[in-house]
């Protein structure tokens, strides 16, 4: 009887998860394991359509000749690197007509003309031609041999499904000069600006803890900037710090604190000079870090803030009777209830940073020293069309996510057990 | 000691005073007033006066009229310097000085002999200078969108820092750039295209995330472990690592360029999420409501539909609210997968406009506050179930 229950239960657990597993499994587990199949391969983007037999008809009258009429087919490869195989062409044609020194590769029968082209190389092109007169010298009727659409077949490899398989990507990915300053470039973003959110989240939290007026408008204000959608933020930010009618620059100069316009998105380098020795700091990249930091101090916020008002208020009062002053109470108390939410927020600030692709791509397309590992995805798939270099930095990407997943869940184990 | 705390004070105090000041100065500027410079020596010479006025002083006369003279003295120094203004910057001026001789007036000589004195002096300008500077900076990004779709290029040209709104203009001509986003540029169709898309999302991941979630939370299978942690996994695998092969199946399968297309990656992207969020919930539900009702003979559907559908309605809502806001922002697989202008959705349409040809700034802008307002006002309305969204699903960001 039990037994014949947990069957039941099984039975009912799988019906109720497999719609949810499937989808998830098509459109997210599928592609990542596809990724590692595109990456061994040499694919461009212009190659990923599938090639195909195509004709084009045109109909033309014969001089002199009213019963006569020429037909032309341009017939091509649509593909210009992949040869098609078994090309099977089918055209019908009114009643009472017949073709006049058909193609040998074809013939007439009950009103149709069927070819069989054999195999086409790529960029193959030929300019078909079939004559027809009618049965009975009738004068002939253009119109009714455009109405017929002409119907070719042929079978090609789908590039994707070839078991050629090439190490190049890879090699191209870690050869290239530029993959220390890629990896450089993502590190920097996506720390400095997971350190900046949770910075910004701890000061906030910190003072919107204490009672004012108007505190809980302050708590919903500070989220807008997470909640908005990334498109409509960056453009404003792009409006905002445009070199020439941007209205920071603007300001800026307005009140002479500058005297000619930073471009802050489109510039590299800034020099600094601190104690006379010049520091080369990244511009754009900073400006970018400092959107981001905009941008997600609120879930730091959130997170810190709620902590917070858990916090004992005992602990502040006996903190208060022992003489502590503020600052040895932030010190001391509150740093320490924070701690484990503060680490927890690092771990997962860090990952979602480190795949973030809207922000950069949308404020610089990762121009001007901004290219990050996603921004480069995108760049090698689709500005410069090598979806298989594309691939192979998405496994890039893939493998250190698994590796940083990996110290997240042992931290998040060693805490289950601490506490 | 009380020497050092009122030093600290009046500095401190002076620094808060002139980061008040410029922040209505920056905004009065940006209303179109001649404002060359922040006066920064002035205003802190003069929040130095003011905050040891109000120290020594403050006992001697009484509260309101010590905020009021010492205001009026302000400003009208204030307007000796800065001639000409119009009379509501002075107006401003005047309401922000009470406002800082007011908080002034809460500390006299008796708070600066305490141990602590500066610490606490020092942490309660800190949390009120926090509190103006996070509400400027997050508000203004907001704030300039929505003006500059109330102006036109050619003035924004002419003058980049005059953004006041002609409120005498008639309502057609003060609202152009939002009537010409919608019928030019077609927004009512990106705005249909965008809601059932989120909307749809929404149902979907629903429909097949509340029974995954119970099965995941209740039920007893061979997987299950497997299934919850992996959850969290895929979860955090982001967008750009499936584009590449997304891209070339849907290609190949034509299913790019379509609505339906969106709507299904978006669902699977939503669904580990609302899994996850949905199964912690189940999970707090006793199960004893439960086995009352396998005693009454329902079957799994009549239970999900009957007793935990109606006691998690709240998560539920923060589930959907969340998926909404999700698949609402979404741009990346929006910016791959649809071509041609009919699909787009609205984020999708607006980085079009950016791209394309030299569109005037004010459509751009208004098209953003389209984009924006929905999903602000949603926010705020709902806002106690999106926070609790927010937390439980912040995996994702």
């Amino acid at each position: 009887m039990s037994n014949s229950l947990s069957k039941i239960e099984k039975r009912t657990a799988y019906a109720l998860t497999l719609p949810a597993v499937l989808i998830v499994f098509a459109i997210v587990l599928f592609p990542i394991f596809s990724n590692v199949w595109i990456s061994f391969k040499e694919v461009q983007l212009k190659d990923i359509r599938i090639p195909e037999p195509r004709a084009k008809k045109i109909v033309k009258s014969v001089k002199n000749e009213d019963s006569k009429i020429k037909i032309i087919y341009k017939l091509r490869n649509s593909s210009l690197i992949q040869d098609i195989r078994d090309v099977k062409f089918q055209d019908k044609f009114p009643n009472n007509v017949q073709p006049v020194d058909l193609d040998e590769r074809c013939n007439f029968i009950s009103n149709k003309v069927q070819c069989n082209f054999g195999d086409w190389s790529k960029k193959y092109r030929e300019q078909f031609v079939i004559f027809f007169e009618t049965k009975n010298g009738e004068k002939i009727d253009k119109k009714q041999f455009k109405l017929n659409k002409t119907k070719l077949k042929g079978k090609a490899d789908n590039i994707l499904l070839t078991s050629d398989f090439t190490l190049l990507n890879f090699k191209k990915v870690f050869t290239n000069y530029e993959f220390k300053d890629l990896l450089l470039t993502t590190f920097y973003y996506t720390f400095f600006g997971t350190v900046g959110a949770i910075v910004f989240g701890i000061l906030s939290a910190q003072m919107v803890n204490q009672n004012f007026r108007g505190r809980s408008f302050i708590r919903s204000t500070l989220l807008f900037p997470y909640v908005a959608p990334v498109v409509a933020l960056a453009f404003t930010w792009e409006l905002l710090l445009d070199p020439n009618s941007g209205t920071l620059n603007n300001l800026l100069l307005n009140y002479n604190i500058i005297d000619k316009p930073i471009n802050l998105l489109g510039q590299k380098y800034v020099s600094i000079f601190v104690f006379g020795f010049e520091f080369k700091l990244r511009l754009a990249l900073t400006t970018v870090i400092i959107f981001e930091i905009w941008r997600y101090f609120p879930l730091a916020f959130l997170f810190i803030l709620a902590r917070l008002q858990a916090v004992p208020k005992e602990l502040y009062e006996a903190a208060d009777i022992d003489g502590a002053g503020p600052y040895t109470k932030f010190i001391n108390i509150t740093l320490p209830q924070i701690t484990a939410v503060i680490s927890i927020l690092f771990m997962i600030r860090f990952i979602w940073n480190f795949n973030k692709f809207e922000d950069i791509f949308l404020l610089t397309g990762g121009a001007s020293g901004t290219r990050t590992l996603p921004i480069n995805v995108y760049e090698q798939g689709f500005s410069i069309g090598d979806i298989g270099m594309g691939s192979a930095v998405s496994i890039v990407i893939v493998l250190l996510l698994l590796f940083f997943m990996l110290i997240y869940f042992k931290l998040i184990g060693k805490r289950a057990n601490e506490s | 000691m009380r020497v050092k705390s009122i030093i600290t004070f009046s500095i401190i105090s002076s620094f808060f005073l002139f980061s008040l000041v410029s922040i209505w100065k920056i905004l009065s500027t940006l209303q179109g007033i001649e404002l060359k410079t922040l006066n920064f020596n002035f205003y802190f010479l003069s929040g130095i006066i003011i905050s040891c006025v109000s120290i020594f002083l403050g006992k001697k006369l009484n509260k309101l009229s010590i905020v009021i003279i010492l205001s009026s003295v302000f400003v009208l120094i204030d307007y000796f310097i800065n001639s000409s203004l119009p009379i509501w910057h002075y107006i401003g001026t005047f309401l922000i000085l009470l406002f800082f001789v007011n908080k002034l007036s809460k500390y006299n000589k008796k708070n600066f002999s305490y141990n602590f004195s500066v610490q606490i002096i020092f942490f309660d300008f800190l949390t009120l200078f926090g509190i103006i500077f996070f509400s400027f900076v997050i508000l203004f990004p907001f704030y300039l969108m929505l003006v500059t779709s109330f102006k036109t290029q050619a003035l924004l040209l002419i003058n980049p820092l005059d953004f006041s709104i002609d409120f005498t203009q008639n309502i057609k001509s003060l609202f152009k750039s939002y009537i010409i986003v919608f019928t030019e540029y077609n927004f009512g169709k990106y705005m249909l295209n965008s809601s059932i898309v989120s909307i749809g999302t929404v149902i979907i991941t629903l429909l097949l995330g509340i029974p995954a979630a119970y099965a995941v939370a209740r039920l007893n299978f061979f997987g299950k472990h497997f299934l919850s942690t992996s959850i969290l996994i895929i979860y955090m695998f982001p967008a750009i690592v499936l584009v590449i092969p997304l891209y070339t199946v849907f290609s190949q399968l034509g299913l790019r360029n379509s609505v339906f297309g969106l709507l299904i990656i978006y669902t699977a992207t939503t669904l580990p999420v609302a899994i996850y969020m949905l199964q912690g919930y189940f999970k707090s539900i006793p199960k004893e409501l439960e086995e009352a009702g396998i005693m009454d003979g329902q079957n799994w559907f009549g239970i999900i539909v009957k007793i935990i559908l109606p006691l998690s309605l709240p998560a539920i809502a923060s589930v959907a609210l969340y998926v909404f806001m999700i698949a609402w922002n979404e741009f990346l697989f929006s910016l791959m997968f649809l071509d041609s202008p009919s699909s787009f959705t609205l984020s999708r349409a607006i980085q079009f406009l950016n791209v394309g040809a030299e569109t005037p700034r004010q459509y751009l802008m208004a098209g953003s506050v389209v984009v924006t307002l929905p999903i602000l006002f949603i926010f705020v309305y709902f806002e106690k179930y999106l926070v609790s969204g927010l937390t439980s699903g912040s995996v994702k960001g």
